[in-house]
């Protein structure tokens, strides 16, 4: 029995693996060299998520540009209509926030489960599995900050104040995904930094959520997803 | 347990045993069968290695349950740490020496 205090991970891991990243990009096909590159795709493969799909930001994208374009063109038409004729009344209001929500949770579940689709898919085309220790640590690591933007949202509008809610998602997402970047592919991290960037320029132009949103959740997913596919995946 | 030649460590010769060593070093804590799906191992061979490696004092076993399974950890020990690093200082040496 070894009766030794345990190692804890922290600054001599990275350090050791920048070492057997920098000797894995020399080229010799040396017994030494494959050893080091074994180690290498082993430090990764258990540290961060890379079945990640290209094509779930595409399709997240796709759904959340549909809802956008749907509430544009039939929600607030049909809202306005009403406004316009009658002028502000609370059945009608209330009508619109309900759609509104329901609409925004039908985007969530569409995106969600097809970014879900793609990526299972393609972590069985590479033999590995969707359920593992680095899947997890993504999964947690993301579902923290959405969860507590989720709730800072609810109150949000448990106060009456809606002004804030697209400002407000677009930051927390984007921290979560500037998060969810130590656990799996990094340029999720830059997809993160500009949402919230938009975030914070929401803030100033508070009637216009409806676009931030459909650039933030919509275009920005389908150009990350493009990038990324064609950087990772199209080779595959 | 030093090759004299190299610096190279004996126990690191083998794949699955320097792949083992590789996820630990990176990861604070690992159950038997994360390795076992990331190093693509049958059971029996994984177990083989782990106890290898276990009576080298590089790595500690932590017995645990969740319900009624068994769910047994991994940790690495400093012991470990030092060899798994002596044994990548001597690759180094080795690739930059064949330059």
């Amino acid at each position: 029995m070894v009766m030794e205090k345990t190692w804890r991970y922290g600054k001599n891991g990275i350090t050791l693996r920048l070492k057997v990243l920098f000797m894995s990009f020399q080229n010799q096909p040396t017994e030494e060299l494959k050893d080091v590159r074994h180690i290498r795709e082993m430090m990764e493969r258990s540290s961060r998520f890379l079945s990640l799909s290209g094509l779930s930001g595409v399709s997240a994208g796709v759904f959340a540009l549909a809802g956008a374009f749907y509430t544009r063109h039939y929600i607030f038409p049909a809202y306005y209509n009403d406004y316009n004729r009658t002028g502000y009344d609370s059945v009608s209001f209330d009508w619109l926030r309900m759609t509104l929500l329901w609409v925004a949770s039908l985007v969530f579940f569409l995106a969600l489960a097809s970014a879900f689709y793609f990526t299972w898919r393609r972590s069985r085309k590479q033999g590995s599995s969707l359920w593992n220790i680095t899947s997890r640590r993504l999964f947690w690591n993301t579902a923290i900050p959405i969860a507590a933007g989720a709730c800072f949202i609810i109150g949000m509008l448990w106060h009456n104040e809606w002004r804030f809610v697209a400002p407000a998602s677009l930051m927390f997402y984007g921290l979560a995904l500037v998060n969810a970047s130590k656990y799996t592919l990094t340029d999720i991290r830059y997809l993160g930094l500009s949402e919230i960037a938009l975030g914070l320029l929401n803030m100033f132009w508070i009637g216009y959520g409806l676009y931030f949103w459909a650039f933030g959740f919509g275009i920005l997913h389908i150009l990350y997803g493009i990038i990324m596919w064609v950087k990772y995946e199209r080779k595959s | 347990m030093k090759n004299p030649i190299n610096g190279l460590n004996k126990v690191f010769d083998n794949r699955i045993r320097l792949g083992v060593m590789s996820i630990l070093v990176v990861n604070e804590e690992i159950s038997f069968n994360d390795l076992k799906q990331m190093l693509e191992v049958t059971d029996g061979n994984l177990a083989t290695h782990l106890v290898s490696l276990e009576e080298n004092g590089y790595l500690k076993v932590h017995k645990g349950f969740i319900g009624r399974k068994t769910n047994t950890t991994y940790t690495i020990t400093r012991t470990g740490q030092k060899a798994f690093t002596d044994h990548i200082t001597a690759l180094e040496n080795m690739i930059r020496g064949i330059k």
